[in-house]
This record gives structure tokens, sequence and C-alpha cells, in this order.
């Protein structure tokens, strides 16, 4: 039974409560001094913090503190000083021409800067942090335009996109020759190891080379040009230059052949301002070299 | 005595509820034909399949128990009831390996993303909230629930209140854990954090939460002891917290009753406000003050040493139950929050540090004359070091909440690392070493089946929470400072994804360390299990359990 007689923990020599639960006493120890110390050292600060910033609910506003102070204001003033870091400049980059920013190297390095940013946030996550690109994503880095790669056509195609659905949009797409009907199964391994050929890589035994150029004249040359050297107008890629955007084995080139391709690259007018664009387009057309 | 020659009849309890189940299983077969989606008709199957089985269960105990209930005294030694303390103990052990094994296949997921293996259902977004469902409500409410009921007949020497309805307590809230999990994976969420069972698991929630509350307070009002144990301050403050908090944050309108879908009531800033008062009391009651009140029992229990301080143990309950319900809007600083609710929950965060160390004190100092015993007791080495992560998670808690440290932690792995120091270190260790004591106790047990497992356990998963909090703390602080970084010209040094490349080394390092607490928690599993089948049965001893005084 309880017993309400406080008696002295033999242990610590301290007097317990005198309850007892399933065995468990309590000690009478007071309060630990810093402990108690502490605790009101945060109250008096928080009190201290309340009198300075905005703390209280009141009816219809709340208390704003000795300064004033707002999260906004923050904000805003951290901006402000952003673009001063960032200075004039920007202001000049907005108004130059690409031509002019190649040649101004404060200009160039601002923009390459800001495009860098800009292309970490916007492209990477289809180009690849890096610019290398996947099946499918153009790498940046190769010196290989679809669209050409002067620094108008970067800009060009950034604007507006590949099959984006805006107006001025980069048409034109590889044609689905299998699925439509145009070429039979045999006819699409055939051109596809003309394919193969014109870039140099090693084609099936008993390939009909004449066979396969017949084909690639008739249906091919169209877009990617005698040869298949390509044409940057229609996007047509360059078959001899070992580039591959959808690769190069035998079967994904049936594949391609079959199917069709159309990748999409979405338009960011509208969505980045003109004078990001630009710098991107600087960037963008500096990690391939350009032309 | 028993009566033996009492003619034999259902307690209105039985036949109440198994009135009331088979009429439930009615309405959900009918809820499950009309079912607007998948996921409800499959819910509502199962409810009735559960309905009906209790119907069954109640009809058939019934059928096997003498005519008159257990008495409530036996001798004159209260007659404790220990089946739904044991089914509790069974389940959190199952819900604990289950959580923690999501819990290594999330962390490994953000580590090498193939394994979210391109299905929904296996996907980061449905399973990282059944982990932390799994890992707070399933394995940290089965711990409550089953210690809070040990500890409430112990502290009241009185025999738990009711015949069934404890029995719905354990059964009923592993069931909402049931529907709550399953929704997950199949994509029933409400998506608020902590908070994403729909509506109707939110209904039965509320049920089973209100039955729970009427046991525990009916077992405190018989008690045969004049005042009222510490420990069960902490378990009501606790329980009727969690009501408030629930019923508070889950307002909503379902788009149809034979659908998933709902709507909160709250919108915007208002609806984010409710959510972080409810989510961080969650932490400040559920994982804060329900395993205080384990630590109040059980430490001075496995050390046999009185508990530090009554005043302390005072003064620290009241300020923090005071205190911790105005920190919640330190989970938005730097929003759409008016600054003045951004200045109270952090000042309010501040203040908390103190009363939050009373209770690292009160559990630390009750050690004092008993330290040797860390050497040799390896149950009660885990007890006092989830104290001392305890102090330390609730020393840096407030420290993140101050504004300025967290504009660097706010959205980092800093605050994945603070909450598992805090969930892994205090609520795992404490939950265990809590266990390791039950067990024997309640399955009547001399002893554990090993104290050496208990050790390797311990190592393990100490060893598992230093990898995954230290990984975490500077994976945070990288990403915070990287994202932070400005160029000379005035633009970011690094984009999102340099940032979460940088992070892959640290998941790996947090997974390995998830992987050791998971099997920390396998050995502990076997263990327990070994202790139930092959332990020597403790004699039953005719007086009291107390130790001589």
């Amino acid at each position: 039974m309880t017993d309400h007689h406080s008696d002295i923990d033999s242990v610590s020599g301290k007097s317990t409560t005198g309850h007892e639960w399933d065995g468990i006493k309590e000690l009478n120890t007071p309060l630990p001094r810093w402990w108690v110390i502490s605790f009101y050292i945060t109250i008096v600060w928080a009190v201290a913090y309340w009198i300075v910033y905005p703390a209280w609910p009141l009816i219809s506003s709340n208390t704003t503190g000795m300064f004033g102070y707002s999260s906004r204001a923050d904000v805003a003033v951290e901006l402000a000083n952003l673009e001063k870091i960032r200075g004039d400049k920007m202001v000049a980059l907005g108004a130059a021409s690409l031509a002019d920013i190649e040649k101004d190297p404060a200009l160039l390095a601002l923009a390459r800067a800001k495009g860098k940013t800009v292309f970490g946030d916007n492209c990477a996550p289809c180009h690849g942090s890096g610019a290398a690109g996947a099946k499918g994503y153009p790498n940046l880095n190769d010196d290989d335009w679809l669209w050409g790669g002067t620094l108008d056509q970067i800009m060009q195609t950034i604007q507006f996109g590949a099959r984006s659905g805006h107006a001025k949009t980069h048409e034109g797409q590889m044609l689905a020759f299998g699925k439509d009907g145009v070429l039979k199964g045999d006819e699409i391994v055939t051109v596809a190891n003309y394919v193969r050929s014109l870039a140099g890589l090693p084609i099936r035994n008993g390939f009909d080379a004449a066979k396969g150029e017949k084909i690639f004249a008739e249906n091919c040359v169209a877009c990617h040009g005698d040869g298949g050297k390509g044409n940057p107008e229609m996007g047509a890629p360059n078959l001899t230059d070992k580039i591959w955007l959808y690769g190069s084995d035998e079967a994904s080139l049936i594949e391609t052949i079959s199917q069709g391709r159309a990748g999409v690259m979405p338009a960011w007018e509208g969505r980045l301002d003109p004078a990001t664009i630009k710098a991107m387009a600087v960037y963008v057309h500096s990690l391939g070299g350009g032309k | 005595m028993s009566q033996p020659s009492i003619s034999k009849s259902m307690t209105s309890g039985e036949s109440g509820l198994a009135v009331v189940f088979a009429v439930t299983a009615f309405l959900c077969v009918i809820a499950s034909a009309k079912a607007l989606d998948a996921p409800f008709a499959f819910h509502a199957a199962l409810s009735a399949a559960a309905s009906l089985a209790a119907v069954f269960v109640i009809v058939n105990r019934y059928l096997d128990r003498p005519a008159a209930l257990p008495p409530a005294e036996i001798n004159g030694r209260p007659n404790y009831n220990m089946g739904p303390i044991k089914f509790s103990s069974f389940m959190a052990m199952f819900w604990g390996i289950a959580g923690f094994l999501v819990g290594l296949l999330i962390a490994s997921q953000l580590a090498w993303p193939a394994l979210n293996f391109d299905l929904p259902w296996t996907s980061f977004g449905r399973l990282r909230p059944l982990h932390t469902s799994a890992v707070i409500f399933a394995f940290g409410g089965n711990v409550l629930i089953a210690t809070s009921f040990y500890v409430v007949q112990k502290s009241c020497r009185a025999r738990l209140a009711g015949d069934l309805a404890p029995w719905f307590v354990v059964v009923g809230y592993n069931f909402f854990i049931l529907i709550a999990g399953t929704g997950y994976l199949l994509g029933v969420t409400q998506s608020k954090e902590y908070a994403e069972p729909e509506w109707y698991a939110d209904l039965w929630l509320t049920i089973v939460w209100v039955v729970y509350l009427l046991v525990f307070l009916a077992t405190v009002i018989k008690r045969k002891e004049p005042h009222i144990f510490v420990a069960n301050w902490f378990y009501l403050a606790f329980i009727v917290t969690i009501a408030v908090l629930h019923l508070g944050n889950n307002p909503a309108l379902p788009v149809s009753v034979f659908g998933s879908k709902s709507y909160v009531a709250w919108g915007g800033i208002q609806d984010a406000m409710f959510q972080w008062w409810y989510g961080h009391n969650a932490v400040g009651f559920f994982l804060t003050a329900g395993f205080l009140a384990i630590m109040y029992y059980f430490i001075p229990k496995r050390a046999e040493r009185p508990i530090y301080s009554y005043r302390l143990s005072i003064i620290h309950f009241w300020a923090l139950i005071f205190l911790y319900i105005w920190a919640g809007p330190h989970h938005l600083h730097y929003t759409a929050l008016p600054d003045w609710t951004q200045t109270l929950g952090m000042t309010f965060s501040i203040m908390l540090w103190m009363p939050s160390w009373g209770g690292m004190i009160n559990g630390l100092m009750t050690l004092s004359g008993a330290w040797d015993k860390l050497r040799t007791d390896p149950v009660l080495r885990m007890l006092v070091v989830s104290v001392a992560f305890y102090g330390m998670s609730t020393f840096e808690g407030p420290m993140m909440s101050i504004k300025v440290v967290n504009s660097l932690s706010h959205y980092t792995d800093w605050t994945i690392g603070h909450v598992h120091s805090g969930a892994l270190g205090w609520v795992g260790f404490v939950s265990f070493g809590a266990l390791y004591c039950l067990v024997p106790w309640a399955w009547n047990r001399k002893e554990l089946y090993s104290l050496k497992l208990v050790n390797w356990h311990f190592w393990v998963a100490t060893l598992g929470i230093v990898l995954y909090i230290s990984a975490m703390w500077v994976s945070g602080i990288l990403q915070g400072l990287m994202w932070r970084a400005y160029t000379s010209l005035g633009f970011l040094e690094y984009s999102f994804i340099e940032t979460v490349e940088a992070m892959h080394p640290f998941y790996i390092i947090r997974a390995a360390g998830g992987g050791l607490f998971l099997i920390g928690a396998l050995i502990m599993a076997y263990n327990l299990w070994m202790t139930v089948r092959v332990g020597e049965q403790e004699a039953q001893m005719p007086v009291a359990l107390q130790p001589a005084e």
C-alpha cells in the first residue's frame, strides 16, 4: 500500500515524495538551478524578440515591432542587391544583338554565366547537366546541329522549339516508312544497311548495295540529301558523321525507318525573357564550338 | 469470488457490438457494390469482411468464455488484462519491421532511382507515406497503446476498463493502419503530410481513438492509488491532444459517400497552418509526450531507482504541453504565412528547449546511483541512449526553428537527419527498450531469451543511426550551401540537378545506415519470438511484485 510518509532514498540521501506506484518512487529533488535560469533566459529572449519584430495578432492587424520588419521587404532588398552585383551589364545584355555580344568580352562572359545557370534549371532535365544528351535528346557539345549551329539558328531553335506547336516552330520529321506502308520489311533492312555503309559501319552479309542506293535515292535523299549529308533546313541529320540521335545499330535504324522519329523540343519564348534566351543561345553556342 | 451458478448471457457490449458490426458489414457490402472507384470498392469489401469476422469472433468468444466475465481482482490482487497488450506488442514489431523495410527501399530509390521499378504502386511518392505512417502510427502507435495499457493498469493497480473495449481499440487501430497503408499503395491520399488517409479512414480512427480515451480514462478513474502516476499524465495528454489535432486538421467533404476522394475544408495558408499545427504537434504529443510516458515508467522500473525529481516532472509537463502547441509555424518560415505568426512559432520553439530537456534530465538523472547497470544491462543502455538522442534532437529542433538557421536548413536533408535522430534514436530506442521489458512481463517470462542479442541489436542499430544522421547532416548543409551559392557575376553557382548529383554518396551511406537499423530490428524480433516461445515461465509470486525496500 502507498504510504504518505516521505522516506530517505539510501543511495542519494534525498527524501522521496512518499508516493509509490508499482514500486516506482519519486525523489523530492528541487528544480536544477541551471535549468530554471536557462528557461527564464529563453522567455526573456522571446519577449524581447516580440518587442523588436512583428509578433502578436490584434483585432484587424498585428504588432509590427520596433523597425517595421517585413520579410517581403527583405526579399526586395536582397533582389536589389543582386541587381547591383549584376550591374548595368544586364541592361546592356538585353539591348545588345547577338553579334554585339560576341564582340564584347565582358558581355560574352556575362551571357555565358547567365546561360549556364538557366541551362541547368531548364535544359538539363533532357540534355543532361553537362549537355551530353541522351537517346532522343541531342548532345550539344559535339558541334553537330540538327537545326543549324550559328548563333541565330540556335537562338531560333530555343525560342520556338522543334515540333513544339508554336506557330514558328521547326517542323519536319522522319517519316514512318514501315508503319505507313511505303517500304516493305526487306527494303527497310536493305536501306538500313545502306545507311550504315554511308557512315562506314559494318554491314550485313549478302546486302544488296545497289538496291539500297536505289531505295535511298527514291525515299531519303529529299531530306537527307545526296550522300546523306543532311539538311538543317528540315532538321534532317547528317548520316555520315557517326553521331546518332537514336542509335546506329541495325535494330535501332530499322526502328527509326519503320516507325519514324519526331522528338519534341519545347518553345521557350514566353517562358523565358528575351535577354535570357539570348544568353542561353550564347552559352549553348559556346558548348559545341558553334558554326 | 465468481458465482458459478449465474446463467450465461451476452453482455450488452457483446450483443450491441455484434449487431453494430453486422449492420456495418451490410452497409459496407452496399458501399462496395456502388463504389465509384476501385480502391473504395476494395476498402469497403475489406471492411465488410472485417466486420463479419468481428461478429464471428465476438460470438465465438462468448460461447467459449465462462458465464462470469474475468474478475477485476483475484485474492485482493488486480487481475491485469494482458491480451490486448500482447496483441499490440506483436503488431508493433510486425509493423516496425515492415516500416523500416519500406524506409530502406525508399532510401535506396533516392540513391538508385531504377528501384522505383516504373510502377505506380512502388513509386517513391506512394511508398514514402507508407514508410512514415508505418513507423510513426503503426509501429509507434502500437507501442504507445501496448505500453499505455500496461502502465495504466500497473500504476493504478486496476484491471483495464472494459471487456471488449480494449480489444476494439487494438484491433480497430490496426485495421485503420491496414486501410491507410493499402490506400497509399492504390493512390488514395488527401496529400496532407502525416495525415494522408482519406475521410473514411479518418472517421474510423476517430471512433477508435475516442474508445481508447474512454478505456484509459475509466481505468485511471477506478485506480487504487491516491495519485495519478506521471506517465499517465503524459499518456493522457497524448491521447487527448491527438484527438484534437486529428479533428482540427482533417475536416473534409467527400465528393461522394461511395468514393474515396474528399476535399479538406481548409484552403491556402489556413490549410498550411492547420497542417503544421497538426504536423508539429504530432511530433510533440505522439512522438514526444507519449514516449516520455514510456520513459517515466520503464527507466525507473528497469533501473530500480526512484524518478529523479517530482517537481521537475510537474513543471516540465505543463510547460511542454503549453508551449508545444504554438510551435507549428516554424515549419512555414519564409512562406506566405504572416511574419507575426512565424515570430510566434520561432519564439515558442526556443522557449520549448528547457521544458523538453526537463524530460531528459529526469530520464538521465534517474540513473544516478545505478550507472554501473549500463555496463551489464543492454536494455537499460538502450533506454538511456534514447534519452540522450531525445536531448540532442530537442536541442537541434529549437535551433533549426531560428529563422536564419532555417533559411539554410529548410527543404534540405538536414531536416530528414533531424527527424531521424529523433525517430531512430529517441522513439525507436525507447520503444525497443520498452518492448524488451514488456514482452517478458506480459507473457510472464522470467527474462529475455538472450541479453547478448540485445547487445548486438544495440550496437548494430547505433552504428546505423550514426551513419544515417551524419550523412544527412553533411548532405543537408552541403545542399543548403549549394542552393544559395552565387557567382561573382550574381548568378546561381549550381543548377538544381548538380545539387542532386552531389547528394548521391550520402544517399548510399544513409541507405546503409537504415539497413543496419533494420538488421537490428530483425535481431530483436527473433529474440522476442524466442522469449515467448522458449522462455522460462516466471513463478507466480504470491506477494506483490514490488522490490523489497
